[in-house]
């Protein structure tokens, strides 16, 4: 039998979980607790959903000035 | 990305015309075309930092990590609550993205970095490290701090706002 990740142990690595950087043994063991634990799953959510709003910030669209700029630098080459 | 990591629009604008620059002359010694959006950002991150360095105006260096493990999840989870209170995505859609800008932007400028690399455009933590020309390490701890840091700012911005549930308010480094 194995032992499964406390609780603590998980919220631990739950961010480098999300950031997909846990090696390959961590991993599963993180999903494996998420799937029951309930706690630990709504803080995984909310992490993400955190994550996917700071995310949205780098949408900015670029100005007109700047699309000016790039046409003339490819115009050059 | 420029915008988050200048503030500036005008220096954004700058940045990215410089690296857009430098991108299209070395754009033959870059072997796999489906790495060119990364490439550009990482040529983005390198002169900004050039830059900051140079003018001195940025001190990219960072002190003792202190510690700070702040979690926003922690301030606004209520465990005991009845199923139709989510006081956690309250909170997230009450987040206007100029709140979050706002947070952003008042990292100090090492942890801003390494969070708008992994955050916003998706680095690994050895790519960031690779670009920064510091170990994973010290990637991995920048991170959490500037992670804490961002969550206690948009804390207190909620809690001056009162959309922050959960909590008194108080408690943020």
């Amino acid at each position: 039998m194995t032992v499964g990740l406390s609780c603590e142990e998980v919220i631990g690595k739950l961010l480098e979980y999300l950031d997909r950087e846990l090696d390959a043994a961590a991993e599963p063991a993180v999903e494996r607790h998420l799937e029951t634990c309930r706690g630990c799953f709504s803080r995984a959510e909310f992490e993400r959903r955190l994550r996917a709003r700071v995310a949205e910030t780098g949408d900015v669209k670029a100005p007109e000035s700047l699309r000016r700029r790039m046409r003339a630098l490819v115009a050059r080459y | 990305m420029a915008l988050r990591l200048t503030r500036n629009r005008t220096d954004a604008e700058d940045r990215v015309a410089e690296a857009l620059a430098k991108a299209w002359a070395h754009l033959p010694s870059l072997h796999d075309l489906q790495c060119f959006e990364k490439w550009v950002f990482r040529i983005l991150v390198n002169t900004f930092i050039g830059d900051r360095r140079r003018q001195a105006k940025g001190d990219l260096s960072v002190g003792q990590d202190d510690g700070c493990a702040f979690s926003l999840f922690e301030k606004v989870h209520q465990p005991f609550l009845l199923w139709w209170s989510n006081p956690e995505q309250q909170l997230l859609e009450k987040l206007r993205r100029e709140d979050i800008e706002r947070a952003l932007d008042a990292l100090p400028e090492a942890y801003r970095i390494v969070v708008i690399m992994v955050e916003v455009q998706g680095f690994s933590y050895a790519e960031v490290a690779e670009t920064l020309s510091v170990p994973v390490g010290t990637v991995r701890s920048r991170l959490s701090r500037g992670r804490a840091l961002l969550q206690a700012s948009l804390w207190r911005q909620a809690s001056q706002l009162g959309i922050a549930v959960g909590g008194s308010g108080g408690d943020v480094p």
